[in-house]
């Protein structure tokens, strides 16, 4: 059943469902975004999946002309697994938040991260709950006032990179939806890498958490705050790329010029360098881009082969009544019992 | 070979046997081969398995104690039997707990060796049972197994440690000396089960044999007994555990729909070995997915439904409840699911080795919302087949969820099984919307149920998920008289399902005095306990329900051609609470609560109790 050959246009993949974000939420950035990468993909509507749990970002499958299927809170990384497994012929993406994926779902998260499951994750992160109006998230920085925190959280905050590096993730990236090109290009990547890609997307929450990623991704700031990660180049930032990174002494990164700054290798084995990377706090730059991208099987993969195994190791075929009369049989006869 | 003069035999018509130790000693083993060995030699039968949740508690405990009861018989077995006819028991603490269960005048088989004075005080004994009287009115068999069984196997080749993990199989030599079994079968089952290791086989053969043999030696019974195969119904049989029979119905109805079976579960007593069976046959398109939690492992299951494979989650009472929120998604996107409830002894982590029926409100009841789940339950080891049978079967018809209650001695308890003709399963249809034309995600068919279109299908793409739908396009919908009418089909859904069932046919008297309506796991000594009341002159019909939930439409029918209704149930009386609500139907309950199984005796006098009476007692519940 292969899909006839037209070219899809962003316009295949919009559904004809209204748009209920709050005007100015950037989260109608990554909509465009994901709708505009579809065609691109070459890969037809209904072989196309996009798995939710609850918050605002978990509404994105009801605006895609896809297969989609809004969960429930924080599981949508445990549904995908499943659907991803009984048809791995499915391109299956799942949408989460920083509350959904990383507080009540964080469990499935780190899961389906370290099986490797064959699925695109995006995580919005605005750094609150919006949906519930206005609740410190596990990406909340320490001290952040809301509504349920009014004289400041107390708990320090998760950082998605380190988590999901921690986790195994197979792909790790970081993009922020204030920036079409950059955000559209970490997109594709994760489109393309065969296993678990997660991605985590600066989102603004105009609402209840406006300017949360101003300090950084603001036009005017990004170059000198921002480290665009790019495999195999030096890892460089400044508006004239004058400043670099390079590995000190005592296992740790130094600030330096650009001279003689360590090349960004995605496909290393060893984590430290990802994970030092992914953990820095002002002022040092935050990094933008894809972190760690290698090659592993799927646990996907790895079930269907065990089960091409199974089949071949297995003498005539796999009746169901040579099943049911495996093991101790015996057979009663009229009269039996009677002798 | 000589053949010695035939010994003279005393014919049983039936026996119960307890096999009872220490968690480490085996006697779950000791107790399967025997049961295998009787199944085998055609006798009818029905076992008991009754362990501690610690996987060895301090040795020679009574928190220690495993115990294996079967029940054998020349004729038609419907429980594990009251009390024991022989008990083997291998250390001090084993006796402690049995004893009072023994027939009087029943066989001890004892473990001489046990009974120095630390091994009485560890086990609570004040004095030494073999000589303070204790045993006197017992027939005793003392053995001392170390001894015996160290001098058996020398020069198999076995350490002093493993020789002495021989002694389960010298008791089983001389239990089947006693009952006159079949000693070859049994040595090749003993060499084909420690095939990877020659001198543990050796040793074991020479343990089993040398226990036979110490039997005819001492003489110790004037003659053994035997008890002959009974009439089974004629067909090809095998001896089933019901955690068996539940994954082998679940591979039945997914092969016969066509369909890929995905179990998502979580480890969890008594429920995981239906995990460990189902993990056994990869070759038929089976995925088993070991979740990291509860809520994955239905979460999981919903997205392969999705998917357009057979999705099923099995657990016990306190990952059931974990996984709630997850089944009323199931209910709420109508995808077909299947929700194991293997119960045990609640609320809370419980008793988790011990049977219960208290999750009966759980399934029904326990969820938000309007939330209706059809719920079956399995009444003995084989009938879970079918039970996870025909719960697949609905599941698919009608795109529900639907939950399957099975119990801890179900799970581990087993019988013979005469094995189904796999042509005459009921069919299941799978029916996948493929047409574009006119596709609705929400149309529904005479069975109420919506159009299973999955992913990979073109033309159809949609949208689902846990907001109230629009009852036809599928879109979230918040209207309010949307909502309502959503509501109300859905449980028309689940209604109608009992409209569809065969007529209620009561077992034994079709009217008299008392009718006694029973589900799951206590359908073997209702049974019994019926035919022995029927003995005692009594009219008494047996209703036992395989559908909890909708109940059948003609219960109420049926009961009121009965004086009264008994409902014997190991909780506090749900099931009787349930008719009442639902059917205005009336009863008295027979609770007991112990995480142990009813005695035939307990349930044969109520009913004797009760037909006593001229009218309903005003109490609720039968003392």
């Amino acid at each position: 059943m292969s899909a006839p050959l037209v070219k899809l246009t962003k316009k295949d993949f919009v559904s004809d469902q209204e748009v209920r974000w709050c005007p100015g939420c950037a989260d109608f950035a990554i909509l465009a975004g994901v709708q505009k990468l579809m065609p691109e993909l070459g890969i037809a509507r209904e072989k196309t999946v996009f798995i939710s749990g609850i918050g605002c970002a978990s509404r994105f499958p009801y605006y895609m002309n896809t297969y989609g299927f809004h969960g429930i809170h924080g599981r949508a990384p445990a549904i995908a697994t499943g659907l991803k497994m009984a048809n791995p012929d499915l391109t299956v993406w799942v949408v989460t938040g920083d509350g959904d994926g990383l507080s009540i779902g964080g469990n499935h998260l780190i899961h389906a991260l370290r099986r490797n499951v064959d699925l695109k994750i995006l995580l919005f992160d605005n750094r609150i709950y919006g949906l519930t109006k206005g609740q410190a998230s596990p990406t909340s920085e320490l001290g952040k006032k809301t509504k349920s925190s009014p004289f400041g959280t107390v708990d320090r905050p998760f950082n998605p990179l380190t988590l999901a590096l921690g986790a195994g993730a197979t792909f790790v990236a970081r993009t922020t939806a204030n920036d079409m090109p950059h955000m559209s290009s970490v997109l594709k990547r994760a489109a393309a890498h065969k296993g678990a890609a997660f991605v985590e997307i600066w989102q603004n929450c105009v609402v209840f958490n406006d300017g949360a990623f101003d300090e950084w991704s603001e036009k005017d700031v990004r170059d000198e705050r921002l480290l665009k990660l790019e495999h195999g180049k030096p890892l460089m930032y400044g508006k004239s790329k004058d400043k670099g990174l390079r590995i000190g002494g005592g296992f740790t990164l130094e600030m330096g010029a650009a001279d003689g700054a360590v090349v960004h290798d995605e496909s290393r084995d060893n984590l430290s360098l990802a994970l030092a990377l992914a953990a820095l706090e002002p002022p040092w730059p935050q990094v933008m881009g894809v972190l760690r991208a290698v090659d592993l099987p799927t646990v996907d993969q790895l079930a269907r082969e065990q089960e091409r195994e199974a089949e071949k190791a297995t003498r005539g075929p796999a009746t169901l009544e040579a099943l049911l009369q495996s093991g101790d049989t015996w057979d009663v006869t009229a009269g039996a019992g009677d002798a | 070979m000589t053949v010695s003069a035939p010994r003279p035999h005393v014919d049983l018509q039936n026996a119960v046997v307890r096999f009872a130790g220490d968690s480490g000693d085996g006697m779950q083993l000791t107790g399967t081969e025997f049961t295998r060995e009787a199944a085998l030699y055609g006798n009818d039968l029905a076992t008991f398995p009754d362990y501690p949740a610690e996987i060895r508690a301090p040795a020679g405990t009574t928190a220690g104690v495993s115990g294996y009861q079967i029940q054998f018989a020349a004729h038609e077995v419907y429980s594990a039997g009251d009390q024991p006819d022989t008990l083997v028991a291998m250390n001090p603490a084993a006796l402690k707990v049995h004893l009072p269960d023994l027939k009087r005048g029943g066989l001890l088989i004892l473990n001489e060796a046990s009974f120095k004075q630390s091994d009485l005080d560890r086990a609570g004994w004040k004095t030494n049972p073999l000589t303070d009287g204790t045993l006197e009115n017992y027939q005793v068999i003392k053995v001392d197994f170390e001894h015996l069984v160290g001098k058996a196997v020398e020069g198999a080749g076995v350490s002093a440690k493993d020789a002495s993990r021989c002694k389960n199989f010298y008791a089983l030599g001389l239990v089947f000396w006693i009952y006159s079994r079949d000693i070859e079968r049994e040595e090749q089952a003993i060499r084909e089960r420690f095939k990877k290791s020659p001198p543990l086989a050796e040793a074991n053969v020479r343990a089993f044999k040398a226990g036979y043999n110490y039997g005819e030696t001492i003489e110790a019974l004037d003659a053994p007994y035997s008890i002959q195969p009974a009439r089974l119904k004629p067909g090809k049989y095998r001896n089933v555990t019901g955690n068996s029979a539940l994954a082998l119905g679940l591979i039945a109805a997914a092969q016969k729909a066509g369909l890929r079976l995905f179990y998502g579960s979580y480890p969890i007593t008594p429920a995981s070995d239906i995990l460990h069976e189902l993990s056994k046959y990869r070759r038929f398109q089976l995925t088993t997915f070991q979740a990291e939690d509860e809520i994955a492992a239905i979460s999981a299951a919903i997205g392969a439904s999705f998917a357009g494979a057979l999705g099923i989650t099995g657990s016990s009472g306190p990952g059931i409840a974990l996984k709630t929120e997850a089944m009323g998604l199931a209910l709420m996107t109508e995808l077909p699911l299947v929700i194991i409830n293997v119960q045990r002894g609640g609320p809370s982590t419980g008793l988790p080795t011990k049977t219960e029926q208290s999750d009966l409100f759980q399934a029904v009841y326990g969820r938000n919302g309007e939330c209706p789940i059809p719920v079956l339950a399995a009444r003995s080891p084989a009938d879970c087949f079918e039970t996870a049978y025909e719960a697949c079967r609905i599941a698919i018809d009608c795109r529900t969820p639907v939950i399957v209650l099975s119990d801890g001695s179900l799970a581990n308890g087993s019988e013979p099984w005469l094995l189904p003709d796999v042509n005459s399963l009921p069919k299941i249809e799978p029916d996948f919307a493929t047409d574009p034309a006119g596709f609705m995600p929400y149309k529904r068919d005479e069975k109420l149920a919506r159009p299973w279109a999955i992913p990979g299908t073109p033309g159809l793409e949609h949208r689902i998920g846990g907001l109230e739908k629009d009852a036809l396009t599928g879109n979230i919908s918040y209207d309010a008289h949307n909502h309502e009418k959503m509501v109300r089909t859905r449980a028309e859904k689940v209604r109608r399902i009992a409209d569809r069932l065969e007529p209620t046919e009561p077992f034994f008297d079709p009217e008299g005095e008392v009718l006694v309506i029973g589900w799951g796991g206590t359908y073997g000594s209702i049974t019994q306990a019926v035919i022995e009341a029927r003995q005692g002159g009594l009219k008494v019909g047996h209703v036992h329900l395989r559908h909890v939930f909708p109940l059948p439409n003609d219960l109420t029918d049926v009961a009121a051609r009965y004086r009264t209704v008994l409902v014997p149930e190991l909780n506090m009386g749900q099931l009787r609470l349930h008719m009442r609500g639902q059917l205005g139907l009336e009863s008295v309950g027979l609770n007991k609560i112990q995480g142990k199984p009813f005695h035939v005796a307990e349930i044969r006098s109520a009913i004797e109790s009760l037909a006593r009476r001229k009218h309903l007692p005003a109490e609720q519940e039968i003392a």
